[in-house]
């Protein structure tokens, strides 16, 4: 194969991409075009009807946009006090050794069980906990969905906020040491502001997974199309109302359904490039 | 009393790695109060070794024993707390290292910062203004104490480092070969600087430059294969070794 | 004074570290729970038949029940159809994956490159269900119907990212030298990248692959919109078709059939954890 064609050949399989993710960009605008039209885009996503009783459909994404935002952002939160250590511990406290080696093979392990299975997990195993424990009548909702999200989300934040824990230069630790610092002030005034913005970046992209993420909360959000009024009450997120709805629906609501996938899909577009961004200049400096 | 106790003694000192193998091997001399002491002595022979052994800086690696004794003020440091042994001796390192997220302000004043001391405004100001006089830096960032200390040149990096380590008031002042990095006209600087400071201050110099010892020390140890070969003032020593070793060192068939 | 806030410091640098290691060993309770639970609920299923024999139906589940006896049937419509749509997307999409990530990796100067580099986090960030949706409006609506196919298209575009990532990150570690070193000898660019650089890049490439399989084997929310699922065992490829994760997916809904739950999820998560560690075992191998 002379280099021209070689050249080619490579360029042509790159189009491939533009291709795909223009084509996903198309297939969802051109299908959500009808709801948008029918309802105005403003209105679509303020609206928080959901009804499509014959002659008289309404719908809007409000309740599922509120559900996604509340779910990932609970999941974001539960998911620090485990993130966290699980990165110094594999980052600063036992880097390099046989433990830490341990530790992050077990959080690879928890990123790759599948989501339906995390579902199952928690509907037969925390949904029953969370009755017994009188939190919430009947166990599924936002709280059940965002503490399994939150266990899902995990490893992705530790992992890269290590990475970034460990980056941070001996001869500042060191500098730190030597005033007279202990481990804990060296980690809290030196490490954490130093690899602040590549920890921070880590978490973006940890909400940017749990905000698609779809089977596991299907099974544990509950499933009514209502703005949940607290996080024990039940909903639906944007991701779980088109796994829902999606087989049953056409004309309008299929429509509307593609609507929110558009706007699901801009979502975490915008956060994941933030997040790749940050990344990236971190990684520089 | 205070007078007669030597304010830095090392009795027997030994640091090993692995159980195998020792890097420094019964170190035993005494330091004299407020002066520079100079330790030479070729690549790997334990010089550095021995300096951070006075900051406790082996602790932090677990693999690492430190045996005998190091007296401080008569006190053996090996049995004290390492957060308490290392305010007392501060440490400059062979890189400058300024805390690249702390203003030049704060770098100086991050000592207090890391130790959770609180100082009042007016304390914090005196002390940040007192640190830069005595490394002659005061001049150059007294309008700029906001910016980030990341933007200085290379030799002012490392006088705001040793900015930081003398706002803390140690006894000694460790320095790991603190000019290796620096062009010769800020390695002057800091050689002048080491003059006025050995008033306030005991100095323990570990350098690689022959020169810069004869110019700055009163005394020195020539270290070989982690052994103290020679102590003893510097002048004597430069003109008339005792021991081959050195000799051959100083006259540069070694190292 | 002094020393009883030296004493307090010190409490709390230990009180810290202590923290870290309990919540990381916390962090460790959830994957040994569910696999726990699948394992003690699953194991007793696991038998020949139930890698044999398609799932029965509502009814057939029914009457055992009703009759004391253990569910006859398994999942092989579901590991068949897993195969099948598994190995058409591996197919496609390990070769494109590994030109695209060559044209990264030969290229990261190019406008062009960096934005398929760009477009290549955004699929890789892309949530499944949309992946399923949009397969859905290309290929089952003009197919008319659920199939294989389909299927086997949103599998592809999921994996496509993660083998592109990882050939170029495997390419651009390679010394520069054995690129020179292949010109040198007289090779040109085609002949360099085929003969020397993707057989030295070999073991990443291959992590990557497994990673990626790994990865979507358990999706279900692209299938259902896709495969939709069948209740026995099929080879076509242009109808619906099951797949494991679905047909876990059904079981779930499905009164009648939940005591098959735990075998398919024991089956599922042993698959994908022990290509997981395989994955992990063969990069640390190659790295050496």
């Amino acid at each position: 194969m002379n280099d021209k064609l070689y050249k080619v050949l490579l360029f042509v399989t790159a189009l491939l991409m533009p291709l795909v993710c223009g084509g996903i960009v198309y297939a969802l605008v051109t299908d959500a075009y009808e709801a948008f039209e029918h309802f105005g885009f403003f209105h679509f996503i303020t609206s928080q009807e959901w009804s499509y009783t014959d002659g008289n459909e309404q719908y809007g994404a409000l309740p599922f946009i509120t559900g996604t935002l509340m779910t990932t952002l609970l999941a974001f939160i539960f998911c620090i006090p485990f993130s966290l250590p699980v990165a110094l511990f594999v980052g600063e406290y036992f880097k390099g050794t046989k433990v830490a080696a341990v530790l992050s093979t077990v959080t690879d392990l928890l990123a790759g069980i599948p989501s339906i299975i995390y579902g199952l997990w928690g509907f037969y195993t925390l949904r029953p906990l969370i009755m017994a424990l009188n939190i919430s009548t009947q166990g599924s909702g936002i709280l059940t969905a965002s503490l399994v999200l939150a266990i899902m989300i995990v490893p992705y934040a530790a992992s890269l906020s290590a990475e970034f824990i460990k980056m941070v230069p001996n001869d500042l630790k060191e500098g730190a040491y030597s005033l007279g610092a202990t481990r804990s002030e060296v980690i809290r005034k030196i490490v954490f502001p130093v690899a602040g913005s590549g920890i921070f970046s880590s978490y973006i992209l940890a909400i940017g997974r749990a905000l698609g993420e779809t089977m596991t909360v299907t099974m544990l959000i509950g499933n009514t199309n209502n703005i949940p009024d607290s996080i024990t009450s039940t909903g639906n997120s944007m991701a779980s109302i088109i796994a829902n709805q999606f087989g049953e629906a056409s004309d309008l609501r299929f429509s509307s359904l593609i609507a929110i996938g558009l706007v699901l899909f801009l979502i975490t577009a915008i956060i994941n490039m933030i997040g790749k961004m940050m990344i990236k200049r971190a990684r520089i400096s | 009393m205070e007078s007669i106790t030597p304010i830095l003694e090392f009795n027997k000192t030994c640091v090993s790695y692995t159980k195998q193998t020792m890097a420094v091997k019964y170190i035993s001399a005494t330091i004299d109060r407020n002066t520079i002491t100079a330790i030479m002595g070729p690549s790997g022979c334990g010089k550095s070794t021995l300096l951070r052994a006075v900051n406790l800086m082996h602790n932090l690696y677990p693999n690492i024993r430190v045996d005998g004794e190091i007296l401080l003020n008569g006190e053996n440091i090996l049995s004290m707390e390492p957060i308490e042994v290392r305010r007392r001796v501060g440490m400059v390192f062979q890189r400058p290292a300024p805390f690249p997220t702390m203003s030049i302000y704060d770098n100086v004043l991050s000592g207090y910062a890391l130790n959770g001391i609180r100082l009042s405004k007016n304390e914090k100001d005196e002390t940040v203004e007192h640190s830069l006089r005595s490394v002659a830096l005061w001049n150059e960032v007294k309008d700029v104490l906001n910016k980030k200390g990341t933007f200085l040149s290379g030799g002012q990096q490392q006088r705001l480092c040793i900015a930081r380590a003398l706002a803390m008031k140690p006894d000694v002042l460790l320095m790991d070969e603190p000019t290796s990095a620096l062009d010769p006209i800020a390695t002057t600087h800091i050689e002048e600087l080491m003059q006025e400071l050995q008033k306030e201050v005991t100095i323990l110099i570990v350098t690689h430059n022959m020169g810069q010892a004869m110019r700055i020390s009163s005394k020195s140890m020539f270290m070989y294969l982690g052994e103290l070969v020679e102590y003893g003032d510097t002048a004597t020593m430069f003109s008339n070794p005792s021991d081959e070793r050195t000799k051959a060192y100083l006259t540069g068939k070694m190292g | 004074m002094a020393t009883k806030k030296i004493k307090n410091r010190l409490a709390k640098d230990k009180a810290m570290l202590w923290a870290v290691c309990l919540f990381s060993a916390l962090t460790a309770v959830p994957l040994f729970a569910i696999l726990g639970e699948v394992l003690l609920r699953g194991y007793d299923q696991l038998s020949w038949s139930f890698f044999t024999e398609p799932t029965p139906t509502a009814y057939k589940a029914m009457k055992a029940i009703e009759a004391g006896e253990p569910i006859p049937g398994g999942i092989a419509n579901g590991i068949i159809g897993t195969m099948i749509m598994l190995g058409m997307a591996t197919i496609v999409a390990v070769p494109t994956g590994i030109l695209c990530g060559a044209f990264l990796a030969e290229n990261p100067k190019k406008r062009f490159a960096q934005i398929v580099s760009y477009l290549t986090d955004l699929l890789q960030g892309t949530p499944s269900v949309i992946i399923g949706i949009v397969t859905y409006i290309w290929v089952v609506v003009p197919m008319k119907g659920y199939s294989a196919i389909a299927g086997s298209v949103a599998l592809f575009v999921m994996m496509l990212p993660l083998i592109i990532r990882s050939t170029e990150e495997t390419l651009k570690i390679l010394p520069q030298s054995l690129k020179e070193a292949g010109l040198a000898l007289g090779g040109n660019r085609a002949r360099v990248m085929m003969k020397v650089q993707l057989p030295a890049a070999f073991g990443g490439i291959f992590t990557g692959v497994l990673l990626a399989i790994s990865r979507v084997i358990g999706e279900t929310a692209p299938l259902m919109f896709t495969a939709l699922g069948c209740s026995f065992i099929r080879f076509a490829i242009d109808k619906p078709i099951s797949a494991v994760p679905l047909l876990i997916w059904e079981f779930f809904n499905d009164p009648n059939l939940q005591e098959l739950i735990w075998g398919a999820s024991l089956f599922l998560l042993l698959f994908v954890l022990t290509l997981n560690l395989i994955a992990k075992y063969l990069a640390k191998k190659w790295n050496q």
